[in-house]
């Protein structure tokens, strides 16, 4: 067999992103999976992005990543949500034709050199002096420098419908027994639970009832490559009833969730359909959106539907919901069960500490979502590929991205439920927008050699164009009164503004701005919208630059990992335990850590050292 | 590095009835157990012990022992209580017997109080609180520091903190989950401008008052002013019932400030013997007057002290005025609130009962005040100020952001905000998720 730097095991969202990053660094990546066909598969809904998600997906270009160019291909309608809130929590959100998707991601892996996808199971890991330098698989044992572990749901996965269960990772697919291999050498595994709902035939459901939800006029993409759209496909929108919830009370009991079946933890915004009822019995009805599965597809994902209800039970209930009367169910839903490795075990390289070589990512992590998935991906096939080619790792920080927020929390804190991002998660959220993804990751990709040429050269023009809009509006003055003068109304307190401070006046429309000072017109319209989000958080970022800085101190603040806690001195043994467990590599990641509190960082200080 | 063992007297200034030695840290109970002529009582059980010195063998005293082992103890280390006769000497004896041992250091001032805190078994709020109490004089600043040290001031931060986070939670729900449910967009409307503006004015009302905090914790001032030699000093040595003020007949005695507190029925109070107003060409009297006509216009209460023969001045409209020399009264007293004599005690009671009255009426007491601290007067204008930011913010991020702030601002009160608080208190109130 081919000698390969880097294997990754799975070709999901993770996988896919993570050999991709590998191999753009300059590794040879050999992409294991048990099927061919089963790369880039979405197995739940088919959308990419949405609030939060939209950031990941975005971060995730800014680095060189391919989510963001094959949702792009795939799309079948555009939205960004929480249009009517602040930029910095706008959410771009793709609707994705299923298999489109999946040649899409096909394609991209085929373009990109240095990717092999290699169809065999994985069985078993070689170690060498507490690292890790191969595995077994039943194409024979593979020597390499470092591995990607990205199994999703198929660790010990069992599937769970009504009272029955089944081995396996999705419908249709074998679970994995790494899991077993994984707990031999001592890794913290337990276990989460998710879940889907059945999926519909769209020929069924009457759509004259249910309410429809249309894209953007103006589709966003993720991507650098401009995208024709066909006519987008609309989404429909209807609700829960009464009647619904009592067909599903009046069988909780059948419910591998309710039944007894399932202990383990599952995701609290995600909840099934049972959870809602159980939980806010007093609604009248829950939210259901009907998603089209693809152009030539009359599959529906009924969003909101997840359960693990017996197929004769979510027949009944489907048919009390408005518009699903006589909808035919594809497939029931299911809930599903899987081994996770506890994330406090992992470097913020994503690396399991006790064993040099082993990367994770993706939901063998604790997350749910594509996009937290291919996030992680990226990050650990980067710091895999660096390992084999001796470069230095690549971590982000919470002030700098998404990304570093989620490795972050989940390297600190663990995670007791699958973990998604959400915008409440990022301190600096005014700062980790859409609109500078780029400005302030692609630098950092370039430097770990994660950006081709074209997106080099690209952002720099982009860099300079900023500069010099941002340069030329500042320049460019006006008093109130001269804004009047030119039609603009605004308070005559006499202030002479820049354009760049008069930008974060609403009144201060394309249109106005071109009346005043004609010169502007030449900055592009998105540009000049990033530059208008600047100046309109002007005093809250100034503020979080100071709130950053003194974050950044202590995350320079290094500790050693070989740190005996219950040696430190006027550090009690609470506090010891804690941080035994979560093991932080700053004082900054100590200081995140649940329930340590100020004197313990204080004892902790003897025993670090600051960074050059 | 290891950690000292510490060790002091916890009770008062001696000779008492009883001496309490208190030794905390890794060492306290093996030092107890050298000084003790037979074996260390079971844990947490009084027991008589004989002590004696560990070097020569001679006898100490009779001692009450206690041991408690840690983290379960007020300083979260083991630790060790003495309880002696409180002589003097004997108290000497214990603790230099007990501070030869290696590892055994006498404690700084307060250093219980920061173990305790280094320990978890305080919070900082606690700490302060309990510093307070140790230098609290009077029944009403007791009941003001065991309310912190008791936790109602973390308490009170507490519930401000859970108000703003049920309202941040709203609007961090609008900005995450808006599109996946109605029902949160509908619900927002309670992080409305409204409902801030409230908000911030409840925290305004808990600021106003926490100036009368101030007051308790540092004693009321009443200053006492007037013309030379009309007897100012007298009359503040006649309410102090001590002799503090220099007396004598002589015009301009009295220079400098001299601050003699008071008990005005548990209320802590300082009263401020002043320079007698006059005009003079001494510098050092000149200084002392404009000393004393600041002093005044900063005082809670001023007393403008005359004689029978005064010509009043209106210099302090809302001065008391009290005529004083009321024994050398020939007829009419003229203007004055109150009619005593210094020198014969003749209504000075009338004047300290009505002191207390109006002390009484300031400070409230039995209403604990809570934000004595200009630490947490700060932490809770912080919040009044982000709270009022959300208020008008235009853009639901930044208002988020700013309650952000606030809730901030007081977690730094007793403890410190979390996502996870939000997330939970958002999953606690919405049905989210498709």
């Amino acid at each position: 067999m081919v000698q390969f730097d880097v294997v990754v095991v799975g070709a999901g969202h993770a996988g896919c992103e993570a050999a991709a990053a590998a191999a753009r660094c300059g590794a040879r990546v050999a992409l294991f999976t048990l099927e061919a066909s089963d790369v880039g598969t979405l197995s739940c809904n088919p959308a990419v992005g949405g609030i939060g998600k939209g950031h990941l997906v975005c971060e995730i270009a800014a680095l060189g990543g391919i989510m963001g160019d094959v949702a792009d291909a795939a799309a079948l309608q555009s939205r960004v949500l929480n249009r009517s809130k602040g930029p910095a929590v706008h959410g771009p959100r793709l609707q994705v034709d299923r298999k489109r998707y999946r040649t899409a991601m096909a394609a991209a892996l085929a373009r990109q050199a240095g990717v092999e996808i290699v169809v065999a199971r994985v069985t078993g890991l070689s170690l060498h002096g507490g690292e890790v330098t191969g595995l077994i698989t039943t194409v024979g044992e593979i020597e390499v420098a470092a591995i990607v572990l990205t199994t999703g749901t198929f660790l010990g996965g069992v599937m769970h419908i009504g009272d029955q269960r089944e081995s396996g990772g999705r419908v249709g697919a074998a679970a994995s027994s790494l899991g077993e291999a994984l707990r031999h050498l001592g890794l913290p595994v337990a276990r989460l639970k998710t879940g889907t709902p059945p999926r519909i035939d769209g020929r069924s459901v009457d759509w004259a009832k249910v309410a429809l939800q249309t894209g953007d006029a103006l589709a966003v993409q993720f991507g650098p490559t401009p995208r024709v759209r066909e006519p987008q496909l609309p989404c429909g929108v209807t609700r829960t009833t009464t009647a619904t919830h009592r067909v599903i009370r009046d069988n909780l009991h059948l419910s591998a969730l309710y039944g007894g079946q399932i202990a383990s933890v599952g995701p609290r915004y995600c909840p099934s359909i049972e959870d809602k009822v159980v939980r806010f019995g007093d609604r009248d009805g829950h939210q259901v959106f009907l998603e089209p599965e693809g152009y030539d597809d009359f599959t529906i994902y009924p969003n909101g539907l997840s359960t693990s209800l017996p197929p004769a039970v979510q027949a009944e209930f489907v048919a009390t919901i408005v518009g699903l009367e006589r909808a035919r169910i594809m497939r029931p839903g299911y809930a599903i069960e899987y081994d996770y490795v506890d994330p406090r075990a992992l470097s913020p390289a994503l690396e399991v500490k006790s064993l040099p070589g082993m990367f994770l990512a993706g939901q063998i992590n604790g997350t749910t979502g594509y996009e937290e998935a291919a996030a992680q991906g990226l990050i650990a096939g980067t710091n895999a590929a660096a390992r084999a080619l001796h470069r230095a790792p690549l971590t982000l920080d919470r002030a700098s991205s998404y990304i570093g927020v989620m490795i972050d929390d989940l390297t600190t804190h663990g995670v007791t439920e699958p973990y998604r991002m959400f915008t409440s998660r990022a301190e600096y959220r005014l700062r980790l927008r859409t609109d500078n993804a780029g400005h302030r990751l692609t630098p950092i990709g370039i430097d770990h050699k994660l950006v081709g040429s074209d997106h080099a050269e690209a952002f720099i023009a982009a860099t300079e164009a900023r500069t010099a809009a941002q340069g030329l509006l500042e320049t460019l003055k006006a008093s109130p009164s001269a804004l009047k003068a030119a039609g603009i109304d605004t308070r005559q307190d006499g202030i002479v503004r820049s354009a760049y401070d008069w930008l974060r006046f609403p009144v201060m429309t394309l249109d106005a701005i071109a009346a005043v000072w004609p010169e502007l017109i030449s900055i592009s319209p998105a540009l000049l919208a990033s530059l208008r989000v600047e100046s309109t958080y002007a005093s809250y970022l100034d503020r979080q630059d100071n709130d950053v800085a003194s974050f950044r101190r202590d995350e320079n603040v290094a500790i050693a990992h070989s740190l005996d806690y219950r040696k430190v001195a006027g550090l009690s043994h609470e506090m010891a335990d804690r941080l035994s467990a979560a093991q932080p590599t700053t004082l900054g990641a100590a200081s995140r850590v649940p329930g340590i509190t100020p004197a313990a960082l204080v004892a902790l200080l003897p025993h670090t050292r600051r960074a050059a | 590095m290891t950690i000292a063992t510490i060790a002091a007297l916890a009770s008062g200034r001696p000779p008492s009835a009883v001496a309490i030695i208190r030794i905390s840290g890794p060492a306290a109970w093996t030092a107890t157990a050298l000084l003790l002529a037979s074996s260390l009582p079971l844990p947490r059980r009084l027991s008589l012990r004989q002590l004696r010195d560990p070097q020569t063998g001679a006898p100490l005293d009779t001692a009450l022992v206690v041991v408690f082992p840690g983290p379960d103890t007020a300083t979260g280390e083991d630790l060790a209580e003495l309880h002696l006769h409180g002589g003097p000497a004997v108290i000497a004896d214990v603790l230099e017997s007990l501070t030869r041992q290696s590892g055994v250091r006498l404690a700084e001032p307060g250093e219980f109080t920061r173990r305790a805190f280094a320990n978890q078994r305080l919070d900082l709020a606690q700490v302060e609180g309990l510093a307070d109490l140790i230098a609290a004089e009077t029944s009403s600043q007791r009941s003001q520091a065991l309310a912190l040290a008791g936790g109602a001031l973390g308490a009170l931060a507490d519930s401000w903190r859970g108000r703003i986070l049920a309202v941040l939670a709203q609007a961090e729900a609008g900005l995450d989950f808006a599109e996946d449910e109605a029902d949160v967009a509908e619900r927002i409307a309670e992080a409305s401008s409204a409902r801030l503006r409230g908000l911030a004015a409840e925290l305004d009302a808990l600021l106003a008052d926490a100036a009368r905090a101030a007051r308790i914790r540092d004693g009321l001032a009443i200053a006492v002013v007037g013309a030379p030699n009309v007897g100012k000093s007298s009359l503040v040595n006649a309410l102090a019932m001590r002799d503090a003020a220099i007396v004598t007949s002589i015009a301009g005695t009295t220079r400098d400030l001299i601050e003699v507190p008071v008990n005005l029925g548990g209320i802590a109070a300082t009263l401020i013997d002043t320079a007698g107003l006059r005009e003079t060409d001494d510098i050092a009297e000149q200084e002392g007057i404009r000393r004393a006509r600041h002093r005044a216009a900063s005082a809670d209460l001023v007393l403008r002290v005359t004689e029978p023969t005064s010509t009043s001045a209106d210099e302090y409209p809302q001065a008391w005025l009290v005529c004083n020399k009321a024994d050398t009264l020939a007829g009419d007293a003229g203007r004055s609130d109150y009619l005593v004599s210094a020198l014969t005690g003749e209504g000075v009671p009338v004047l300290r009962e009505a002191l207390t009255k109006w002390a009484q009426g300031v400070a409230r007491p039995g209403e604990p005040a809570l934000l004595g601290h200009a630490r947490h007067r700060a932490a809770f204008a912080d919040a009044a100020d982000a709270v009022r930011g959300a208020a008008s913010a235009s853009d639901d991020v930044l208002r988020a952001e700013d309650l952000r702030r606030a809730a901030h601002a007081l977690g730094r009160i007793a403890g410190r905000v979390d996502v996870d608080d939000i997330l939970d208190c958002i999953f606690s109130q919405f049905c989210i998720g498709k």
